[in-house]
């Protein structure tokens, strides 16, 4: 493993500010354009949704500065942005589909921000050092495992669209497959930071590849065999994608062995094949991927990639496009009405601030001194990353389309609850990582009474 | 509203995007110049595990001693890492296999936290953090901080420990 650290580590708070208040500006001028096309005159929710933005962000951003000092500066800018132009998006959508403001999507998503703000704000609040989660390793799985299985109870279970990932508790509908994403990294880096010395140091060498053992193969079984569960009682080929990804890609950065890789991708196209032949809802993903305009199918795919090839290069401009005819414009195929309004140009700025985010995660994963903590930090990351590409993959005809949501951009309120958790959990580690070391070194270290260690590999 | 008021908010919004996106990457130039890398996994023991600690990173030395036996870096001459060397800081240098130590150690005999330079009146000090296979000034095994000046060897498990001006 390496570490980076800076020589003169800086707050870069006011960076931070500054990148604020311009993502924030974007966000009022993305809004002023759709009001301009739409009606021709400045939007009347203007008000409610700019200021409800800053108000949410700089509340956040202060929190940062007297709780978390040296965090990540680019974190917060960046997330406030794809969360703001995703309001705008939706907004657009709800004037398109005749709702009005105070019954739109829009001001509900705002609601769902402020909350996710919120809980993301207890977060950091609440948990002082991230390595205090390595304490509840084994709580993580058991609530993760827990949660993936919620929607499956009856009772409490809701099937919406063919995936039975919803519960409802009242009025109130939540997927808990998010949620679990976060508690699983949790988990995995916990249970791999102990084991990883037994996992990638024994083995035996196969034409330049070393292959673990036979009982070492334990937990990446468990876990495939957990995926497909998924894949097959919960009919969600997203979940079960990304989770399994995620085992795998923080097995990779544990062991170092690309032997996993090559172990997981097998496993994955196997158990892939084997759902293909047997489940009629993976054959019609399948075949709705290899041939989106046949007829006697859903031309969700199609509309999507009629509406990107409407967008060209610079886009129709908000407002001036017909992103709600495809179906789920606001949710999983938010990405296609950004293709179409803002064009090749637009989109591939949205991919890069994806890409900016993912990156500021991995760079908390190298600077951070614990093994816990860069596990958490390169899970969390790759999480986000493994998202956007199922998605965007999905509605590029990359690979089949699957039901996932896009990071902070797409209408819902669990994704939004736990992306912004998430990003709390990574501004947390940052904050350790970029500190002085003077600074933390102040006090006993957690593991600082650890003596000479030996490796157990049974 | 004429439609070319309305071009222009269009592409000045694209403009205004990229704008944001070059001033995050303008923001994590930071990143690209000024760090230190440190590497844990010494693959090969030859060559100086720390990169950047010579000539580009500013560190902070200690102050030149009016003794002109005072040690002011580590040089490791056996063990896994050979070649890595290290300035002593006076706050302390703490050595062993846990990642939160200044010299992280790869070496199975070593503990944890195993032992700790630091300076005091003027003077050197390294004592024994409660490791397991102990520390040893010469051939002497630390009970106490014992007094070391330029040139004094320690051994850590198999990593032998030279202190030099």
């Amino acid at each position: 493993m390496t570490t980076v650290s800076s020589v003169a580590p800086r707050t870069r708070r006011n960076v931070e500010l500054v990148l604020l208040l311009l993502a924030v500006a974007i966000v009022v001028l993305a809004y002023v354009n759709v009001g301009l096309s739409v009606s021709g005159a400045f939007p009347p929710g203007l008000v409610t949704h700019g200021t409800g933005l800053l108000a949410i962000s700089l509340a956040f951003h202060l929190l940062l500065r007297w709780k978390a000092a040296y965090a990540d500066p680019l974190l917060l800018p960046i997330v406030t942005l794809l969360n703001g132009l995703g309001l705008v998006m939706i907004h657009r959508l709800d004037i398109a589909e005749g709702r009005d403001i105070t019954e739109g999507l829009a001001l509900r998503q705002l609601t769902w921000s402020a909350l996710a703000v919120a809980i993301a704000a207890v977060v950091l609040w609440f948990l002082r050092d991230h390595r205090m989660l390595r304490r509840y390793t084994f709580t993580a799985a058991v609530v993760g495992f827990g949660l993936l299985i919620l929607p499956l109870l009856p009772g409490i279970g809701r099937t919406v669209n063919g995936s039975r990932i919803w519960i409802g508790l009242g009025p109130f509908t939540f997927q808990p497959g998010e949620v679990a994403k976060i508690v699983l990294a949790v988990f995995f880096a916990g249970y791999l930071v102990q084991t990883r010395d037994a996992l990638s140091l024994a083995g035996r060498k196969v034409l330049g590849f070393t292959f673990p053992r036979g009982r070492d193969l334990g937990p990446i079984i468990v876990a495939w065999v957990l995926s497909l569960l998924v894949l097959v009682f919960e009919k969600d080929l997203g979940s079960s994608l990304l989770l399994f990804g995620l085992f795998v890609s923080m097995l990779y950065v544990a062991t170092e062995r690309t032997s996993w890789i090559a172990i997981g991708m097998t496993l994955f196209c196997a158990g892939a094949y084997v759902a293909y032949l047997a489940f009629g809802h993976v054959q019609a993903r399948v075949h709705l991927w290899l041939d989106p305009f046949a007829p006697d199918q859903s031309d969700q795919v199609a509309k999507g990639l009629m509406g990107m090839a409407a967008g060209g290069l610079l886009g129709t401009g908000l407002g001036r496009g017909r992103p709600d005819l495809t179906y789920f414009a606001e949710s999983d195929f938010i990405f296609p009405s950004f293709g179409e309004e803002l064009g090749l140009v637009g989109l591939f700025a949205l991919l890069v601030l994806y890409v900016l985010l993912v990156e500021r995660g991995l760079r908390t994963a190298l600077g951070v001194r614990d093994g816990f903590g860069k596990l958490l930090a390169s899970g969390l990351a790759f999480s986000v990353a493994l998202q956007c590409f199922v998605v965007v993959g999905g509605v590029t005809r990359v690979i089949p389309l699957t039901g996932l949501t896009m990071p902070f951009l797409s209408y819902g309120g669990s994704s939004l609850l736990a992306n912004w958790s998430l990003v709390a959990l990574l501004l947390r580690i940052s904050d350790v990582a970029r500190r002085p070391v003077e600074e933390v070194r102040t006090g006993p270290s957690p593991s600082g009474e650890a003596k000479t260690e030996v490796v157990a590999i049974r | 509203m004429s439609e070319l008021t309305l071009t222009i908010i269009r592409l000045g919004l694209l403009v205004l995007l990229w704008i944001f996106v070059f001033s995050v990457v303008g923001v994590l130039r930071g990143d690209l110049y000024g760090t230190r890398v440190v590497s844990r996994t010494a693959r090969k023991p030859a060559p100086a595990a720390r990169r950047g600690d010579g000539q580009g990173a500013p560190q902070k030395r200690p102050k030149r001693q009016p003794h002109s036996t005072a040690p002011r870096t580590l040089v490791v001459t056996g063990g896994a890492l050979t070649g890595t060397s290290l300035p002593l800081r006076e706050a302390g240098t703490v050595i062993g296999r846990n990642p939160e130590c200044a010299l992280v150690l790869d070496d199975d005999f070593a503990s944890g936290r195993h032992a700790r330079i630091f300076h005091r009146d003027n003077a050197w000090f390294v004592e024994d953090l409660g490791s397991t296979n102990g520390t040893f000034v010469g051939t002497e095994r630390l009970t106490g901080p014992v007094r070391v000046e330029a040139g004094s060897t320690l051994r850590i498990g198999k990593t032998v420990i030279e202190l030099r001006r």
